[in-house]
């Protein structure tokens, strides 16, 4: 079995590393000690392409909300608030993207990592199977909201 | 004899000094332009409704321009709710950054709005409101202020339909009382502007509901348990207790099918009454992508946070939910085909 699965976006393929887990907010969670590094998925790194900007609006050692707000990214094509995953502990940021963001667009699932997170006891993340699926589901959908706005 | 236009300046809340300056610089020169009545008020939001600002503004029976730190829309419908009623004057005043800007986008689409209430009762007069956020240079804001004045000057008002008609006894005492400072043709001196300060304000917060846009569906006293809300003398939704809202909550607003409901003072641009709704520009908003809890969401948990504080139990998505979806069936219509066509293009 290969390590990656294959999600198209168009013609674009993104791939979506089997050895990981994911959130519904197209992050994936990669286990680290007793926490995980997150970051975006290939998905989310299409939609935005080159990322200008990151910033966090609450401070490392956070224990967040499910959906809470965390912070902002803004590129080239997109400008979007960020949330938490789930509820838990935002732990530490990745400081090298704060001077230089480029590694979110050029290694998405390895030194672009955005944080680590320690989720609360409880919480469900997908399977990359069901990650996939998700993103079919979602796909139609998608394309409408940034053709929605990209015609406003 | 010249018809005077009257400039009132609503002042910021707070002490900020850039603000303090862009209106010092304001009043001092419309203190003297001899085609200006000029009148300094509170922060416009904030006056009750028998605040000696408010009762100024209620005297004012002609064409008034309102410089306020707010959008035009809440400017225009919290002078409209306090009985301060007129039409709808055009500002060509733009923010700043839309300048340069203005070529390349396409306005959005204007969405109907056939089913809104509309303005009840509106005298044939014109209210202007400025935002004075859009730009920092007095200079811009006394160009656009002399345009109206001009602008006014030709328009007659037309007195006899009041008279003639059925005026309001209010109305009918303007008319028979002028006040005092409409018969000095001397600029006004300093002192009664001043006096209107000494009253103090205190921070308020609370809807205000845009008529223009206002469907009477009645979701928000629906939703509300605050009993904010409540119904005037011909059925139409009326913000009846202002001051039974919780500050800082915009739950109503949320679900507003409409977003006819402004809270001036809220940090998102849609909410607070800026004219469209998107305000990222040509930039795509993907918050909704990166997990952004959709607007019923936020406006449950906000409603539930201020039950809880006030002693009362969350009643989550139970109470006065939107019954729009289930009430009125989906038919395919032009935007979706318009959509259909979209989705075959590729991305």
């Amino acid at each position: 079995m290969s390590d990656h699965l294959i999600f198209m976006m168009g013609k674009f393929e993104a791939r979506i590393p089997t050895e990981r887990l994911f959130a519904e907010n197209h992050l994936w969670l990669k286990p680290a000690g007793d926490s995980y590094h997150v970051g975006f998925t290939a998905y989310s790194v299409r939609l935005l392409q080159d990322v200008y900007f990151l910033s966090w609006s609450i401070d490392p050692q956070t224990v967040v909300k499910h959906k809470q707000e965390i912070g902002e990214i803004e590129s080239s094509k997109a400008l979007s608030t960020l949330y938490a995953p789930s509820a838990g502990t935002i732990l530490e940021f990745n400081e090298q993207l704060l001077h230089d963001p480029s590694a979110i667009n050029t290694d998405p699932y390895e030194s672009g990592w955005l944080y680590t997170f320690r989720p609360a006891p409880g919480t469900a993340l997908l399977e990359p199977a069901a990650y996939v699926s998700l993103l079919d589901a979602g796909w139609e959908k998608t394309q409408r909201l940034i053709k929605g706005q990209m015609n406003d | 004899m010249p018809k005077k236009i009257t400039v009132v300046i609503s002042q910021a809340q707070g002490k900020n000094p850039a603000k303090r300056h862009l209106e010092e610089e304001l009043a001092a020169t419309l203190l003297f332009d001899p085609d200006v009545d000029m009148s300094i008020v509170p922060h416009l939001y904030d006056l009750t409704a028998d605040h000696t600002g408010m009762l100024f503004l209620k005297s004012v029976p002609g064409d008034m321009v309102i410089c306020s730190w707010m959008f035009p829309r809440a400017a225009r419908w919290v002078l409209d709710r306090n009985g301060v009623k007129g039409h709808e004057g055009v500002s060509l005043l733009k923010p700043a950054a839309a300048d340069d800007e203005e070529e390349e986008e396409e306005p959005a689409p204007e969405p109907d709005r056939s089913n809104a209430l509309g303005g009840l009762n509106l005298p044939k007069r014109r209210i202007y409101c400025l935002d004075l956020r859009d730009q920092s240079d007095a200079k811009v804001y006394l160009e656009e202020i002399q345009r109206i004045a001009k602008d006014c000057t030709v328009q007659t008002v037309d007195l006899q339909s009041w008279i003639s008609g059925q005026p309001k006894g209010e109305q009918l005492q303007r008319y028979l009382n002028p006040p005092v400072n409409r018969l000095n043709q001397e600029p006004l001196p300093a002192t009664p502007a001043a006096a209107l300060l000494e009253e103090p304000t205190r921070r308020r917060w609370y809807p205000v509901i845009d008529y223009s846009r206002c469907t009477n569906c009645m979701e928000c006293i629906d939703f509300c348990l605050f009993g904010v809300y409540g119904i005037d003398s011909v059925d139409r939704i009326l913000v009846e207790q202002q001051d039974n809202c919780k500050k800082g909550c915009p739950a109503c607003s949320r679900v507003c099918p409409e977003n006819a409901i402004i809270f001036p003072e809220h940090k998102t641009a849609a909410i607070a009454g800026a004219e469209g709704g998107s305000v990222s520009g040509l930039k795509i908003d993907l918050s909704k992508l990166f997990g952004a809890p959709t607007a019923l969401e936020m406006a449950v948990l906000e409603r539930d946070t201020e039950l809880v504080a006030d002693g009362r139990d969350a009643v989550g998505a139970t109470v006065g939910l939107p019954r729009r979806q289930t009430e009125k069936p989906r038919t395919h219509d032009k935007l979706d085909d318009l959509m259909d066509s979209l989705d075959n293009l590729s991305l």
